[in-house]
């Protein structure tokens, strides 16, 4: 599939212009919050980008037992490409989450804030992904393997978030809390604009970059056609 | 600019800087194709060159 | 009913090496002890005994890569796994012998660690076995399979820990609420489902990551 530049293009500015819009509403319109004051306005870029993590890794799951079940090898790029957009979303949100719990507690790290310590697992494991990878051979079962390796990051997610939630009981007790906030309409419409502006931006990136690794591995069968 | 504000804007911030990263590593990978894609153009107009004067002896024969 | 003995022959064979060459429990067994002896001297003084069943658990996760480290080196080194792909029973087998012998050896260099843990820092609770003995299920269910993904790769023995430790938070997480717990229950249903979840998951794979 060739860089569609008419797809793509619309995609990349839908992206652009919920994301525009969203960071307008975030500090024009959307109230602010009794308890946290100004701080709060994070949220809107820390949850959308967390979220966008988590369905960019559901996405290369997804395409991973497709590889699996059609023995496809076509879907491996995008799963890899996939868990590639996933990993960058899951920086962003150690990040931010680091940035919101400097302003509000005068920490760069919480043990108790749950939705970062799981990030942290899975930035770990799936940093691994990329190490099964460059340490593999190119073929079917490289293809094999780190789909079922995408498989288990996703199996990982809900157990892992259990774990957290059960070590809390014994691990350093949950100091700091942060009281989600009670979202009101303009709130909530805020967040919805932008988090689709995030999961918009999540596919363009997705599609641009397969299409950037489609056309390498064009070029290096074409390569080998010519050479032989 | 409150405490607060900074590091809004530094949280805004680092997503976009992310962003053009991505670009900028990105246009490196294009680039590098480009040369790719010219390396391979030059090696198949060479072959098809070289294939020609063999197609012209062939009739003589 | 062949599928069980084909299980049970693989894991015969297994443990048999094992029992000949002795190289993999042997080791398992004198680095888990070095390891609680270090951790004598890595406590300072005032720390808790609770730190001490922390520091037993990561013992435990780190023997365990030791052993399923050399899970699959004979196959590769003598291309064993070649022959076993190609033996006419289901690929998954493999998986379930080598789990089965990986337990084993887990269970036996616990059966050294525990008395070793209880001499030098305090007495083993029953929960605590208890958990150590789901925990060893889902390290080996894990284990496996991702010791034959590290042994197709170049990195091998750099990479099974990678690919190991984020999958074994949970257990430790599972293990430790288990031993120190006032309501262990709670923390060994945790360490059952995790077991049945990934063991379910790693059967069912293990086909794709050993084929070429």
């Amino acid at each position: 599939m060739s860089l569609r530049n008419n797809r793509l293009g619309a995609l990349a500015l839908a992206a652009a212009a919920l994301l525009s819009a969203g960071v307008a509403l975030a500090f024009y319109w959307a109230p602010e919050d009794a308890d946290q004051g100004f701080s709060q306005r994070i949220f809107y870029i820390h949850v959308s980008v967390a979220l966008t993590a988590y369905a960019s890794f559901g996405w290369a799951a997804w395409k991973a037992l497709r590889l699996l079940w059609r023995r496809d090898e076509r879907y491996d790029l995008e799963s890899y490409t996939a868990v590639h957009v996933g990993v960058m979303f899951g920086v962003l949100t150690l990040v931010t989450g680091s940035i919101w719990a400097r302003i509000s507690w005068g920490v760069w790290w919480s043990w108790g804030e749950r939705q970062l310590v799981l990030f942290l697992v899975l930035f770990l494991f799936y940093s691994a992904y990329f190490m099964l990878r460059y340490s593999t051979e190119p073929g079917p079962r490289r293809a094999r393997m780190s789909a079922v390796y995408a498989l288990f990051g996703v199996v990982l997610i809900p157990i892992s978030f259990l774990a957290i939630r059960l070590a809390e009981n014994f691990i350093h007790p949950v100091v700091f809390t942060r009281e989600g906030p009670q979202m009101s309409g303009s709130m909530f419409f805020t967040f919805l604009v932008s988090l689709a502006g995030m999961v918009a931006l999540a596919f363009a990136l997705h599609q641009t970059e397969l299409a950037g690794k489609r056309l390498d591995l064009r070029l290096q069968e074409l390569r080998k056609a010519l050479a032989s | 600019m409150t405490t607060a504000e900074k590091y809004v804007a530094a949280a805004y911030g680092v997503f976009v800087g992310v962003l053009l990263l991505y670009i900028v590593i990105y246009s490196f990978k294009m680039s590098r194709l480009e040369r790719e894609v010219r390396e391979l153009a030059d090696l198949a107009e060479s072959r098809a060159r070289a294939s020609e004067p063999e197609r012209e002896q062939a009739p003589a024969l | 009913m062949t599928y069980l003995a084909d299980v049970a022959a693989l894991a015969r064979k297994d443990l048999l090496l094992e029992l000949r060459s002795r190289d993999t429990l042997p080791a398992m067994l004198l680095f888990v002890v070095s390891t609680l002896v270090v951790f004598h001297f890595s406590l300072p003084s005032g720390s808790s005994d609770l730190a001490a069943v922390g520091l037993l658990w990561v013992a435990i996760v780190f023997t365990a890569l030791l052993g399923l480290t050399r899970a699959f080196v004979a196959e590769r080194e003598q291309r064993l796994m070649d022959g076993l792909v190609l033996a006419p029973c289901d690929r998954s087998a493999i998986w379930l012998a080598k789990g089965l012998s990986i337990v084993a050896f887990l269970l036996l260099a616990e059966v050294v660690a525990l008395p070793a843990y209880a001499l030098f820092f305090e007495p083993v609770s029953g929960q605590m076995v208890a958990g150590i003995l789901l925990a060893d299920l889902g390290i080996a269910a894990v284990g496996t399979l991702l010791a034959a993904m590290a042994a197709a790769s170049r990195a091998r023995e750099l990479l099974l820990p990678l690919l190991f430790l984020p999958l074994a938070i949970p257990v430790i997480v599972g293990g430790v609420g288990a031993s120190v717990a006032d309501d262990p229950a709670r923390y060994l249903g945790f360490l059952g489902l995790y077991d049945l979840i990934f063991a379910i998951l790693s059967w069912a794979s293990f086909e794709y990551v050993v084929t070429e």
